[in-house]
């Protein structure tokens, strides 16, 4: 019987810059970080409030996994915009919105009303996406 | 492209540029006056957007910061003394319970179990790193990945 996902992955293509856009921007927990040769860390982070769910930033090294051409394309695609990572929660979307903003991260779509949930949608720092969407539906507007 | 108007987005510029002071300047001596100043509010107006925004009054979002702060140094294998400066406190009795109150464990506790980690990774690293992963990585060969994994 399957209970959870405890670790999922990002594919990124720099590692060092990755951590930095998880951990300081976004505000993710930095797990471990552990050498594995030349170029290549088992680097995984936490959503600041869910430490038992680790994300690898995976990264895209020429190997087995990734022969150079699976590479060349992954990065292409990645660059693109062509991923979506996943739903990202928040407590109040406008302020994270405006805190992300600050902190230069790039929105392809600012908070919008939509039919299921308020979402902006932003991409880190390889160009895989997230949908940001706020806790409970209608809390927002109502705090300031 | 949809719009990018939604309610009140001056004041919430204003309560995030607070945020983002305590971020920054959380190892200084800052108090509320400095952030309510930061987000030009008075200070009890101040006090019920940020809590309505962040979940923690402005004096609570920094405490949890510095012992944040705290834990990343600890990790790193810095003293507790050091530590307990470097995120903005003046005494070690009080950085010490509050790290407890809010972390559940005492700071040199954590510092103990952060450098047990360390040391164990560094004997055997396979052992942190799950299997298909180290695999696709070429770990398997070259390695006693099989006797050192668990």
């Amino acid at each position: 019987m399957i209970t959870k996902m405890n670790i999922a992955n990002i594919y990124v293509i720099d590692q060092d810059s990755a951590c930095d856009f998880y951990v300081n921007k976004l505000g993710f927990k930095l797990i471990d970080d552990i050498p594995m040769g030349p170029g290549t860390r088992w680097l995984t982070v936490s959503p600041p409030e869910q430490p038992d769910l680790q994300i690898v930033l995976f990264p895209i090294t020429v190997g087995k996994m990734f022969p150079q051409e699976t590479a060349d394309t992954m990065i292409d695609l990645i660059k693109k915009g062509t991923f979506g990572c996943g739903v990202l929660q928040c407590n109040d979307i406008y302020a994270t919105y405006e805190e992300l903003k600050a902190k230069g991260v790039e929105f392809i779509k600012p908070p919008t009303k939509e039919f299921y949930a308020t979402e902006a949608l932003f991409k880190d720092d390889s160009g895989n996406y997230f949908s940001l969407q706020p806790k409970e539906e209608g809390n927002s507007e109502d705090s300031v | 492209m949809a719009t990018t108007h939604y309610p009140k987005v001056y004041l919430y510029r204003r309560i995030v540029q607070a945020k983002l002071f305590i971020d920054n300047h959380y190892d200084e001596k800052i108090d509320l006056d400095n952030i309510s100043d930061e987000a030009y509010f008075s200070k009890y107006h101040f006090i019920r957007l940020f809590k309505s925004i962040y979940g923690k009054t402005p004096h609570q979002y920094l405490r949890s910061c510095r012992i944040n702060k705290a834990q990343q140094l600890l990790q790193a294998g810095k003293p507790v003394t050091d530590t307990c400066f470097l995120v903005g406190f003046d005494s070690l009795t009080s950085f010490s319970g509050l790290f407890k109150k809010l972390v559940g464990i005492s700071p040199s506790v954590y510092l103990a179990k952060h450098q047990q980690k360390k040391s164990k990774i560094s004997k055997a690293p396979q052992a942190f790193v799950p299997g298909c992963y180290a695999y696709q990585n070429g770990w398997f060969e070259n390695s006693n990945f099989e006797e050192a994994r668990w």
